[in-house]
């Protein structure tokens, strides 16, 4: 099989490098034009970093705050996510099921929705209506079931209910378990969940557009401002930005899910 | 008294999240169902979404091109997820890792590669100008959105194809194909029926996330008619938040019906929207 391939194989293989090629191509095409000087003449013209340096004159504010609102939005999910998930994996009856099954209906719902539900309950609230929380409050909701469910998943694989009685034996208290137990035994699965959570919380446009205001624009929404009303190369330049922080989370995700596929077979 | 202490732990650690979860979903939810009902139409607003043409033509719009994402993408990933399952090459790590790379692009930056492929300055309308000396623009239109979209699901749709794929046992495929099944039955009745659960979860997904995707339309065009789209004009545009309230409580109940019944086809279903 491995020295005759059949037609198929050329075929199928030809199809899966076209979906490559369809996936990748526009990446590259852009990262190449938020370099070139003017990309209607072509890169042959010259390349530049001036609509890189102008692009984080004109928006480092933007994207400072979505770091930040990525980082908060990361210690709620681990603050909120890590106990659920614990009580889910502990419980597992039909209320449980219930609870699970609520919690993933941010994510069912579209984003543009749950914002306006956001808006029509606390939008008269003035203070917080135009504060960043108003935002995190919207990405914490969106990426919280990831978070649970990664952790949860790492959970029920484990024999946690052994682990945790041979502590207890030990003499050790809960909060010495969760901690010294617990958590340790599923670390995959949070860093998993912890990448995903800040991946998506960086580039959440469909709740954050609605929720934003003009002082607490993110780098998502400036993207759009960009590719809306700005030439070509400074549109490519901010996405440029963007990819230079993303690329490297979702390499990460990647290496993350087969070190625990890995981990599975060995 | 031990088991009683434990319950009071649980329902401790699990209270915080409860909280956030029902002050920031549960009750919104409810209010926006309220909002929906309380414009000039009163209720009737809901009724009205499907009686009216104008909501109802982009309800079917949107279903429509939701669905035709998902076929397609479902085709394509399902060759390319069972391929690259099924054979071993040089380079097949970095196909693999370039496929799923996309993963979790935001809609706007998916809109924008589609303005970098069939835009005015794209490749398309490139390599058509020097073939036939006329370029072709697509990017602004329904072919856009159904391009952004299928380049958002195929990722996913991929990833969930090739684990689903790692559990066919090909003994079986033989088996049928040693009692003189040709290719197309062993994809028919063997191939097929073994993935049709992680089919129809990564098409429950591929079609959710399209009915809802707003990023992608708004980079492309404030024209196109879906129903997110309809939803941000009547609330920014036309103020008119009672029908962007009963809009988008419709459009949430459909994309959360297409996965629960998804779920209860196949046990469990994750989804994401960038």
């Amino acid at each position: 099989m491995r020295s005759r391939r059949s037609v198929w194989f050329w075929l199928q293989l030809a199809l899966t490098l076209a979906v490559c090629a369809f996936l990748i191509v526009p990446i590259g095409l852009s990262m190449l034009a938020g370099v070139t000087q003017n990309y209607f003449l072509g890169p042959s013209h010259g390349l530049t970093l001036q609509w890189v340096l102008k692009v984080w004159q004109d928006y480092s504010a933007p994207v400072l705050l979505s770091v930040q609102l990525a980082a908060l939005c990361l210690l709620c999910t681990l603050v909120l996510g890590i106990p659920a998930a614990y009580v889910l994996a502990k419980r597992q009856n039909a209320f449980t099921r219930a609870i699970e099954e609520l919690m993933v209906m941010p994510v069912a719902v579209p984003g543009i929705a749950t914002a306006l539900a956001l808006i029509v309950t606390y939008g008269s609230l003035g203070g917080f209506r135009t504060h960043w929380s108003f935002i995190l409050a919207g990405h914490v909701l969106f990426t919280l079931p990831f978070m649970v469910r990664s952790v949860l998943a790492v959970m029920m694989s484990m024999d946690l209910h052994t682990l945790e009685e041979a502590a207890r034996s030990l003499g050790a208290n809960f909060v010495q378990r969760f901690f010294g137990v617990v958590l340790p035994n599923c670390r995959a699965g949070i860093v998993a969940g912890a990448l995903m959570v800040v991946t998506l919380s960086l580039g959440e446009f469909n709740m954050t557009l609605l929720l934003h205001t003009p002082l607490t624009q993110t780098l998502p929404v400036g993207l759009a401002d960009t590719y809306a009303s700005l030439r070509l190369e400074i549109g490519s330049a901010y996405t440029l930005v963007f990819f230079i922080i993303i690329v490297p989370l979702l390499v990460a995700m990647q290496w993350a899910s087969n070190a625990a596929s890995r981990a599975r077979s060995v | 008294m031990i088991v009683l202490r434990e319950r009071q732990l649980l329902f401790a650690l699990m209270l915080p999240a409860a909280m956030v979860f029902a002050a920031f979903f549960l009750l919104p939810l409810a209010r926006l169902v309220v909002m929906g009902g309380s414009g000039p139409l009163g209720w009737a607003a809901y009724a009205d979404i499907f009686t009216g043409t104008h909501y109802l033509k982009s309800f079917a719009q949107t279903i429509a091109l939701s669905a035709a994402v998902t076929v397609f993408t479902l085709v394509v990933s399902g060759l390319a997820g069972v391929f690259l399952e099924r054979n071993r090459f040089t380079g097949h790590a970095l196909l693999t890792a370039m496929l799923t790379l996309p993963l979790a692009f935001p809609g706007v930056v998916i809109g924008f590669m589609v303005i970098m492929l069939a835009g005015r300055q794209g490749l398309v309308a490139d390599i058509s100008d020097a073939l036939v000396g006329e370029r072709l623009v697509f990017a602004y239109s329904m072919a856009g959105l159904f391009m952004g979209y299928v380049y958002f699901s195929i990722p996913r749709t991929i990833l969930t194809v090739m684990a689903a794929a790692e559990k066919l046992d090909p003994r079986l495929e033989e088996a049928a194909r040693s009692l003189g099944a040709g290719p197309l039955r062993v994809v028919r009745d063997v191939v097929l029926p073994a993935l049709k659960p992680a089919l129809v979860a990564a098409g429950a997904i591929c079609f959710a996330t399209s009915m809802g995707a707003f990023g992608t339309a708004f980079t492309l065009a404030t024209r196109i008619n879906v129903v997110p789209m309809v939803i941000y004009t009547e609330f920014t545009l036309q103020a008119n938040v009672a029908m962007a309230a009963a809009l988008s409580f419709v459009l949430g109940a459909i994309t959360w019906a297409a996965l629960a019944f998804a779920r209860t086809l196949t046990g469990s279903s994750v989804a994401a929207a960038g």
